[in-house]
């Protein structure tokens, strides 16, 4: 209660920058290095496109970042909401005039790169329930009025993205939002009442799939049954992660990219063509750096004061695990194949973004960990 | 500062939920953890398996065939180095113009250019199309000279079959050619050693043996990309050989067979009497195998395949002749053997003879007289033979035929286009053609003529045993693993007992009674060539070193009307299909003899003029080449 008079003044540049949490700094360089390394593997071993692309994205966003954690907390509290609508925005833009690609329709182009709208709706979603939730009595958490709301907030995104049509993304961006239901105190009974419906519709929604889609689960059930055709990115996943062994085949020398068996191997799998080349110790050595950077995350929503910031931590923190999770299990075999990028080493500039702003509002959190806000 | 109750509230339920979240986090990563180390730790051994399945691939080659050799090791069989011209399409920069190029320097067709286009539209890009199987030396040059201007094509040298005596040997060998799919499916080894560009045996002993032959394929591994295409190559391993078959034949004689078969139809057989090796076997006119490993075009198919001469028959094996007066020697065996006739015993005759008012006519017009076996041997005639043969019998004189090899396949288990022939008895013609039998046609039977036909492999072995005095022998044409020495075959015949390398039993192989017998008619034999009179007296060779025996035949191809015999005419006054068959049968030298043959030259005319006289020229080689293969036969056993 002492520093109480500390708290209105303003923070100088030269204290913003000794107050970053420099343990979750190191380990995004860290991560990006890496990544890019692996990039350059994924290219032959030589500077080529994905490579080049590839790092000048991180030397615009790693600052980008920096530039969002400058910012109060506060600031982001405020502005949640019209960043949700925004990225609403962009959403039906993309419905109506975005990029058509294999199938899809999901991006716009903007200067630098082409841009994902539904990956930025990620964070969006976080901030805008940790906001709701922020403000909410706990006495109305279970209210129907805000149970209703907090639901329309979750599906009305979700309806855009899934036309798109992107299944991967709607559950990642749903799954982001269900956290913070559950954190905000959302009855656990509706928790899992809503999950025996979902297990009881779960025919009906198999139904409404797209004809790749159940190819896809069918696949994951059983990978065996057309290696040629859809089982084979799971099958030959498998191989080049299995033939890693303990130390792997050495940098460069994953035969099963370089060779060209792996498909996709610049964007979902690029943790097979990692795993190949570094093995066990590598692979374990990547989560490790992970559970750092979610550890990090997760600390500083709990020393920051407000629960806005809390809020966001501890969801953007389930949400890094949850996509590293979902990659994870689906280049192993553990879960059928739905387009998810694996957060900072995948190739791809929206997913980048989404994930460097997050840190970015994190980072800004730690600054301002004893930012109230009303 | 105030706090509301209902915040503090709020981050305790906060906090609280975080913390299960975390908990049920650390169990998912773990099991995470646990899946990464059962792929790479617990099944890294089959993954890395999967992985080296994935990347290596590897190719075939084409196995290298076996050598055939003779019996001095001479090759007739071998490989030759073939310049191949390859393109590789993806290397082109300029296909067509590269076509051009091509089509100027090779002089390549239309039709070929139009295939390689095909080709190109069906291979993958880094597959390489072959242009030309078989560059000559001066085409090769040619575009090595040009290969700055000529991107993405690559000269190769591989090993393709060589026939050296091109046609001197195609009946024996046969030759090699792409296979056919039925071909494939048929033969296991085939089917496991194919590569396309392989070539298999058609014909003859290349056929028969290709599974000694074929060898194993060399192969090559690469690394290869998901799409297939090579990016290293990882090892080569050599394959081997196929077997070298060494043959009985000695191509000085088998080239001296050809050269007096020049122009002809016909086939000459020698054979080894004691050992059964056969020394020489030629049918005419022969074809170029060689034509046939690059696939034969069309105009020289044709050529080959609507010859009148038949070039593509194998008379030697498949060819049925009557075998006329070389019948005899059999006819008086038998009659000698059952006790018809002997020595002494002689026919008048008149140049004809009467049978329930049918005319059997002797040769010669006039009639011979008063005629005894020798004489009637000698001068062939015939009026003596029907006479024995009404004395014998069709079915005793069918017993000892088939005794000496007559319609019995002779190498049957080398040739499947071998024929089998045909001598008749009366239960023959009863099972297959449902009438009895005449006793007209048992005096044809006797001067070979009527239902009887012989390939002239069979008269070869039939007059080798005649000359072993009346052995058995199993011809064979390839050397085998322990082969027997003539004296050790000899010498085993004369004690009665013969030593089967097959069965490795001893057996008895004596197709007499009396060895008197033989002797009686090996003495015909000899006054028939060696002395006046004789049908083949013109062809005698008086060195007793080169002298030989033999028995001249005339068959002939269609009934002589009585207009026909009145005429008399000339062999060219007859048209080509018409005219006799010649045949001669021998075996020398008289004294100690060792070799047996048989000459058979279609529509040559008679026996004696057409048939005989390449005896004689055949002998004087057939003996000086005696010495060479003793020695080389001794020097084979201290080898081994």
């Amino acid at each position: 209660m002492f520093q109480h008079d500390r708290l209105n003044s303003e923070i100088t540049l030269f204290q913003k920058i000794k107050n970053l949490d420099y343990i979750l700094l190191i380990s995004v360089i860290a991560l990006s290095v890496i990544s890019v390394f692996v990039m350059y593997s994924t290219d032959g071993g030589e500077i080529l496109f994905h490579t080049k692309n590839h790092f000048v994205k991180l030397a615009v966003f790693f600052p980008l970042m920096i530039f969002v954690a400058f910012f109060n907390i506060k600031f982001w509290h405020n502005f949640s909401y019209i960043i949700y609508f925004i990225v609403i925005l962009l959403l039906i833009y993309v419905s109506f005039f975005g990029i058509k690609s294999s199938g899809s329709q999901r991006w716009m182009d903007v200067y630098l790169f082409v841009l994902q709208p539904s990956e930025l709706m990620k964070i969006a979603i976080i901030m805008c329930l940790a906001k709701y939730y922020h403000r909410l009595k706990i006495e109305n958490v279970n209210s129907f009025t805000s149970i209703i709301i907090v639901l329309s907030i979750i599906i009305i995104p979700i309806i855009f993205v899934i036309s798109q049509p992107d299944l991967g993304t709607s559950i990642l961006i749903a799954l982001s939002g269900l956290i913070i239901l559950w954190l905000g105190g959302v009855k656990i009974k509706y928790f899992i009442y809503s999950f025996i419906t979902f297990l009881i519709s779960l025919p009906f929604i198999i139904s409404f799939l797209k004809p790749y889609q159940k190819l896809r689960i069918l696949t994951f059930l059983d990978p065996d049954r057309d290696p040629l055709g859809a089982g084979y990115q799971i099958i030959q996943s498998k191989i080049a992660i299995g033939s890693g062994g303990i130390n792997g085949k050495g940098f460069l020398k994953g035969t099963q990219s370089y060779l060209d068996f792996l498909p996709e191997k610049h964007t979902d799998f690029i943790f097979t063509l990692f795993s190949e080349e570094f093995g066990f110790i590598g692979s374990v050595g990547l989560l490790i750096l992970y559970s750092i950077i979610i550890f990090r995350i997760v600390r500083i929503g709990s020393i920051s004061r407000s629960n806005f910031a809390r809020l966001f931590c501890f969801g953007y923190a389930f949400a890094i695990f949850i996509y590293v999770v979902v990659n994870l299990s689906m280049v192993l075999g553990l879960l059928p194949i739905v387009g998810s990028p694996l957060p900072i080493m995948s190739y791809g500039g929206s997913s980048m973004l989404a994930t460097m702003i997050g840190f970015g509002i994190v980072l800004s959190a730690k600054i301002n960990h004893k930012q109230m806000i009303a | 500062m105030i706090k509301s109750n209902s915040g503090i509230r709020k981050t305790d339920v906060i906090n609280r939920r975080m913390f299960i979240i975390g908990a049920a986090k650390v169990v998912v990563f773990v099991g995470i953890v646990a899946r990464l180390f059962s792929l790479q730790i617990n099944e890294n051994k089959k993954y890395l398996t999967l992985s080296d399945k994935n990347r290596i691939r590897e190719w075939k080659l084409p196995p290298t065939r076996g050598n055939i050799v003779d019996y001095f090791g001479n090759v007739i069989a071998g490989n030759l180095k073939v310049y191949q011209l390859h393109i590789i399409p993806e290397q082109v920069e300029n296909f067509n113009y590269l076509l051009v190029r091509l089509k100027n320097l090779l002089n390549l067709s239309d039709k070929r250019i139009a295939r390689i286009n095909k080709l190109k539209a069906e291979l993958k890009p880094w597959d390489s199309i072959i242009v030309s199987e078989n560059l000559s030396w001066s085409q090769f040059v040619k575009i090595n000279n040009y290969l700055y201007d000529l991107v993405g094509i690559k000269p190769v040298m591989t090993i393709s079959r060589n026939y050296p005596f091109n046609d001197v040997y195609t009946h024996v060998l046969g030759y090699v050619s792409q296979p056919n799919e039925q071909e494939i499916l048929e033969n296991e080894i085939i089917q496991e050693r194919f590569v396309p560009g392989m070539k298999i045996g058609k014909l003859g002993l290349e056929k028969r043996l290709e599974n000694h032959l074929i060898g194993t394929n060399a192969i090559q591994r690469y690394e290869v990309n998901a799409y297939g295409k090579r990016i290293n190559q990882l090892e080569h391993q050599k394959g081997e050989q196929g077997s070298k078959i060494r043959l009985t034949v000695d191509t000085e004689i088998q080239k001296a067979c050809g050269k007096l078969l020049n122009e002809k139809a016909g086939s000459i057989s020698v054979m080894d009497i004691y050992t059964g090796d056969i020394i020489a076997m030629y049918s005419s006119p022969s074809y170029n195998p060689n034509l046939f490993l690059f696939g034969i075009s069309q105009d020289e198919w044709q050529l080959i395949r609507n010859n009148p001469l038949k070039p593509l028959i194998n008379k030697t094996l498949s060819g049925l002749y009557s075998p006329g007066s070389t019948i005899k020697p059999i006819v008086a065996l038998s009659a000698l053997e059952n006790k018809v006739i002997d020595t002494k015993f002689k026919v008048k005759c008149t140049g004809k003879m009467e049978l329930y008012g049918q005319t059997f006519h002797c040769w010669k017009e006039k009639g011979h007289g008063w005629v005894s076996l020798k004489n009637a041997m000698k001068q062939s005639c015939d009026t003596y033979f029907y006479e024995v043969a009404r004395l014998l019998g069709v079915d005793r004189l069918n017993i000892t035929a088939e005794k000496f090899g007559l319609g019995k396949k002779v190498l049957g288990e080398y040739f499947d286009t071998e024929k089998k022939g045909l001598f008749p008895n009366t239960k023959w013609k009863k099972n297959n053609l449902g009438r009895g039998w005449v006793l007209g046609e048992t005096l044809i039977t006797g001067i070979g003529q009527g239902y009887i036909q012989s390939t002239p492999l069979q008269l070869c072995m039939m007059t080798a045993q005649i000359a072993n005095g009346g052995y058995a022998i199993k011809p064979k044409i390839i050397v085998d693993n322990n082969p027997i020495s003539y004296e050790d075959a000899k010498q085993s015949m004369e004690s009665g007992l013969l030593f089967d390398t097959n069965s490795e039993s001893l057996l008895d192989k004596k197709l007499f009674k009396d060895k008197k017998n033989i002797k009686i008619v090996q003495e015909a034999m000899f006054s028939s060539t060696n002395e006046r009179f004789g049908t083949s007296y013109k062809s005698r060779i008086d060195d007793p070193k080169y002298q030989f025996a033999g028995k001249t035949g005339t068959a002939q191809v269609k009934r002589i009307s009585k207009r026909e015999r009145e005429l008399d005419l000339e062999l060219e006054q007859i048209p080509y299909k018409d005219r006799d068959h010649a045949l001669y049968i021998a075996y020398g030298p008289y004294i100690n003899p060792r070799y047996a043959l048989s000459i058979i030259v279609e529509h040559g005319g008679s026996g004696s003029k057409a048939a005989a006289p390449i005896a004689k020229k055949l002998f004087k080689l057939i003996i000086d080449r005696h010495e060479l293969r003793n020695k080389q036969s001794n020097f084979e056993r201290i080898t081994i």
